[in-house]
């Protein structure tokens, strides 16, 4: 009986999914452009889990993976590089316009490979220490996205990227609104579905992953280093794999990002950005991926909702207030009364933390 | 030879700013192995509360010379800033003292923006100019100018400290912090007061920050909201770079990375011939940070500790 109970209620959760952007639609594209950016946060938040919430690792500079994606995509199917560089645009007379099989595995593997290469010195470190070092990771990433627009142009520096192609595949371009026996499809309600897509996938890849034997090895690792060490798990690698795994989700993140937005600036990938991810991950229940899907959505869509709510608030604060500002402090006041309230998260897995609570003070 | 000499000047000046604000990181590390991530904030609030004096005095009492002024002004933003660390501490990190490691962090992280956004309602978003209360004749030193503002921040960074040093080696305050960071539960039973402790390293912690951040504010000769955070950043840097938990190891490490940050800036661009220029320079500090740790984990002065089970 149970079972069914709980079939009917996912059937109903997914029609649920599957109408909202259209009935956002109705609202205006705005509404479904904060769906959209929830899932892509719900993306991030679940590649940030494999590496926080599995192995352990705190990662605070994630966003880097995040903007590594979203530049590879956007130099390869913008017209900036053939733009910058002559010799691009003899070799594509028709512009730059790498196709999306090509880019998106690009992009995953580089950030992977950037991943590895962030981990391997560095994951001998104690945990406090591996936190500092992958944030200024992220910082020189960032600083490195700001300034290289000369001596040659490859990032254009803090004016970012624009015109990037829209996804398209199958000859569906998702740039473009669909009519569908004639019912406007709007483009945003089309990256939805794509997004929704991914995350759907990326959610069985994680519980696939928390169930098999690297996944038991990761949060052995997360338990106890030594005590997994004994146990003959080879605690680098498997490390390492989590870095990486956690670093290509990051990747395909931000291609779709770059694809969705058409434009990418350094702005998009402060130090900020990975805080919040850290703290989508932490406030919904690290390890436990219907924690860390709540937590995504809460932080990414709650405060967006409001700053169409907030206009009121300013007019009667002065202008003191305003809504970027009245955001940032609700996301503080969230961040810390969840902790103190609920140390673990607002819906943490049963049997995560089990060690931690008795550890030495 | 005399751009170097100015870069070494500059190191230094800088350098000592880092280790004001490391201190408190690294006592703070030391007893209750947390990173206070809003200690770079209680600078800020340090540096806005003493503009709001200066404007304050500027406007009822004009012609109180400029020393005077700045003093006044340095003790009231130590004071503000105290309290604040003390009521965060209080608040924020207590209740979560024995809860999962990552915890404390997030309301740290969350306590930082807090702050920056309470200090964008109370002073207004905008860069405001500090104003210059000490003489801006240069000093000429061998071809190199160092500002009277400059010689103050070291000889109150070395006032500072030489407090800070006898205040741990030499008071009862000092000897039960240095055993609370030993071991809370046995300083417990010797009949230290873990949670007094605690607070007053806060609490120390605060009046350095708030003496870094004027200094900071009058080095630049502005202030803003977000003043504190990469100043913050580095100062932990330089924490981690020293050893953290190790006071004498915060100082070497903040000097060591304002000296490399300066002299880098000043050289990067001859040396790779106009390829990276100085905005390069805010990584320097991460850059040393990755090659410390990977090649002496426990930085430079920190003991090796072994691998807790």
């Amino acid at each position: 009986m149970k079972s069914q109970h709980r079939l009917i209620a996912m059937l109903v959760a997914a029609a649920g999914l599957l109408i909202l952007p259209l009935l956002l639609q109705g609202f205006g594209n705005a509404w479904v452009r904060i769906a959209d950016m929830a899932l892509l946060f719900v993306l991030l938040s679940l590649g940030l889990n494999i590496v926080v919430g599995y192995a352990g690792l705190l990662d605070l500079g994630y966003v880097a993976f995040f903007a590594i994606g979203a530049y590879m995509f956007g130099l390869m199917s913008s017209p900036h590089l053939t733009q910058a560089f002559p010799f691009i645009a003899a070799m594509f007379p028709n512009g730059l316009h790498t196709p999306l099989w090509l880019v998106i595995p690009l992009a995953a593997a580089l950030a992977g490979m950037f991943g590895i290469l962030l981990g391997a010195p560095t994951l001998r470190l104690r945990g406090d220490y591996l936190a500092i070092v992958t944030l200024g990771f992220g910082e020189i990433i960032r600083v490195f996205l700001n300034n290289l627009d000369h001596p040659v142009n490859i990032t254009n520096g803090p004016k970012g990227i624009n015109q990037i192609d829209s996804l398209h595949f199958f000859g569906l371009d998702l740039g473009k609104k669909i009519v569908v026996w004639g019912f406007e499809v709007a483009s945003v309600s089309l990256y939805y579905y794509l997004f929704l897509a991914l995350v759907v996938v990326s959610v069985i890849i994680c519980h696939r992953l928390e169930l098999s034997r690297v996944g038991r090895a990761w949060m052995a690792i997360r338990e106890d280093e030594i005590a997994a060490k004994a146990m003959g798990i080879n605690t680098r690698n498997m490390k390492l794999l989590a870095f990486g795994m956690g670093a290509t989700f990051g990747g395909v993140s931000g291609a779709m990002f770059a694809a969705f937005q058409g434009f990418i600036s350094p702005e998009s990938f402060s130090l900020m950005e990975s805080v919040m991810i850290v703290a989508m991950v932490v406030l919904g229940g690290v390890g436990h991926l219907p924690g860390v899907i709540l937590g995504a959505v809460l932080l990414s869509a709650l405060p967006e909702v409001l700053r169409y709510v907030a206009s009121p608030l300013q007019s009667m604060t002065g202008g003191r207030l305003d809504a970027s500002i009245l955001r940032q402090l609700l996301i503080a006041l969230a961040m810390i009364s969840v902790m103190l309230l609920r140390p673990r998260g607002l819906w943490p897995s049963r049997e995560h933390g089990k060690s931690l609570t008795n550890a030495k003070t | 030879m005399d751009i170097l000499l100015q870069q070494i000047i500059n190191g230094l000046v800088l350098g000592s700013m880092y280790a004001l604000i490391a201190l408190g990181y690294t006592m703070v590390y030391g007893i209750i192995n947390l990173i206070n991530f809003a200690h770079g904030e209680v600078m800020m609030v340090g540096a806005l509360t003493s503009w709001s004096i200066i404007g304050l005095m500027q406007e009822s009492m004009p012609g109180t010379p400029g020393f005077i002024v700045l003093l006044l002004a340095l003790v009231i933003a130590c004071i503000v800033a105290a309290t604040l660390n003390f009521v965060i501490e209080k608040v924020a990190y207590r209740p979560l003292r024995n809860s999962p490691k990552l915890a404390p962090l997030i309301t740290a992280i969350g306590m930082s923006i807090l702050l920056q956004s309470l200090a964008m309602i109370l002073w207004k978003p905008n860069y405001k100019s500090y104003p210059t209360l000490l003489s801006n004749t240069p000093i000429d030193v061998a071809g190199a100018v160092i500002t009277p503002t400059q010689v103050m921040i070291l000889g109150v960074t070395a006032v500072s400290l030489a407090v800070l040093m006898w205040l741990v080696n030499y008071t009862k305050l000092g000897r039960a912090m240095r055993a609370t960071a030993e071991n809370p539960r046995v300083a417990g039973l010797m009949g230290v007061k873990p949670d007094m402790v605690i607070s007053a390293t806060f609490i120390i912690g605060a009046v350095l920050a708030a003496i870094a951040g004027v200094m900071y504010a009058s080095n630049y000769g502005t202030a803003h909201h977000a003043m504190g955070f990469l100043p913050g950043l580095k100062a932990f840097t330089a924490a981690v770079f020293g050893g953290i938990g190790n006071l004498a190891g915060a100082v070497v490490g903040a000097i060591l990375l304002g000296l490399i940050e300066s002299i880098g800036a000043g050289y990067i661009g001859a040396l790779t011939g106009g390829v990276l220029g100085s905005h390069y320079s805010d990584i320097f500090a991460f850059i040393v940070l990755i090659v410390v740790l990977t090649l002496r984990p426990s930085g430079l002065l920190g003991e090796r500790v072994a691998d807790r089970a």
